[in-house]
């Protein structure tokens, strides 16, 4: 999906208090959208590290209380 | 000055749709048949490692899905079936789904080589290019034997279960990959009967499109007829028990009296929903007796290990 916009858009913004700041502004459809995907990654992300460390644990076994120190 | 800037609006797409992009009902007949390609394997695999390589090969098959529906999103636009798919109704972006896919498919191999095997993830990434490349971009749009050679892709999720648990090949996971191989023309033929239209709207030659609604009968029926004597050969060669042979044998035998029910009926569309929606069960429950033979200590790993 694409959007025309025109370039003085992508324009730094002015200093002035009274000019509002300019930039993508997003929807609340796209900011709820967003915050889910946000949330979906860090949970898909906790997991992924639960089951390294587990997998860690389970293939050092004994070993861990038996290494050189 | 007045040049226009193309930029792409911020995505919409919620959890829902990456999750549809990773085809989770494909997605669980892969797990179910990885697993019983662990369970049946010689030996003990521990849960942590066994649960660990089950997803992976889950998120390999989804990075497989998205891949997959990055590249066709052109013709899944033009079929009903597929059209309500994330990147056909616009929530995400063919690149959106393409990184996904990479990522994901990166993160699967990697993760499986580096916590289970390196055999089991040099085969998920073959699966996966197989899949994506192979039958994707190649098979699919120019030859009526897409779905028999591409099946091989679907087919091997065992052979990844079973070299998940012991590192290796043997000819058991080769059974599961045939029986597998040769179930999908059938099933899939099943299905493109009834959606022939659809499919030549798109312009995929599946065979009913190419040779004709008479032609995939036939061919239907050659397959189910390799396919039921097939799906007994495990208790044949002593690599499963009565249960699972008697078993295969009643399931291959309904599934060839459909086949050639679905011969006799020629141009009418109920025999090919039937056989589509039973070839569904036969392959789910054929696996399901593997692992009840199995736990009941009567598959292959037992007859391996002794």
């Amino acid at each position: 999906m694409t959007l025309s916009l025109p370039m003085e858009e992508f324009t730094k913004p002015s200093t002035s208090e009274a000019t509002p700041p300019v930039g993508v502004r997003l929807t609340e459809q796209q900011l709820r959208a967003r915050r889910a995907r946000s949330i979906a990654i860090a949970l898909a992300l906790g997991a992924f590290v639960i089951v390294v460390f587990l997998v860690t644990i389970v293939r050092l076994g004994s070993n861990l209380a038996t290494r050189p120190m | 000055m007045s040049a226009t800037l193309a930029r792409v609006e911020p995505s919409i797409a919620g959890v829902g749709d990456y999750i549809e992009l990773m085809k989770p009902r494909v997605m669980s007949l892969v797990v179910f048949t990885a697993l019983v390609g662990m369970l049946i394997a010689p030996g003990h695999v521990h849960p942590v490692i066994g649960l660990a390589a089950l997803i992976c090969i889950a998120v390999g098959a989804g990075a497989a899905g998205a891949l997959n529906m990055c590249y066709d999103a052109d013709i899944d636009a033009r079929m009903a079936r597929t059209a309500g798919r994330p990147i056909p109704r616009g929530r995400i972006t063919p690149g959106e789904a393409a990184g996904f896919g990479m990522t994901l498919a990166g993160f699967a191999i990697v993760s499986l080589g580096l916590l289970v095997n390196l055999v089991a993830a040099a085969l998920l990434a073959f699966t996966i290019a197989f899949y994506a490349v192979i039958y994707t971009i190649w098979l699919k749009r120019s030859t009526p034997q897409n779905i028999v050679i591409g099946g091989a892709a679907g087919a091997l999720p065992p052979v990844i279960g079973w070299a998940a648990a012991t590192g290796s090949v043997a000819v058991e996971p080769i059974l599961l990959f045939l029986i597998i191989f040769f179930w999908t023309p059938p099933h899939f033929w099943a299905l493109s009967l009834y959606r022939v239209d659809d499919y030549a709207r798109a312009g995929i030659p599946m065979l009913p499109v190419v040779a004709g609604d008479r032609e995939t009968r036939r061919q239907i029926v050659l397959y189910t007829a390799i396919l039921a004597p097939l799906g007994a050969v495990p208790w044949l060669l002593g690599y499963a028990g009565a249960t699972y042979g008697l078993a295969a044998l009643v399931l291959g035998a309904v599934m060839i009296a459909l086949a050639l029910r679905l011969r006799a009926e020629q141009r009418g569309q109920a025999a090919s929903r039937q056989m589509f929606a039973f070839s569904i069960l036969y392959l789910f429950l054929l696996f399901a007796m593997l692992l009840v033979d199995r736990m009941s200590g009567m598959a292959f790993g037992h007859f391996a290990a002794s």
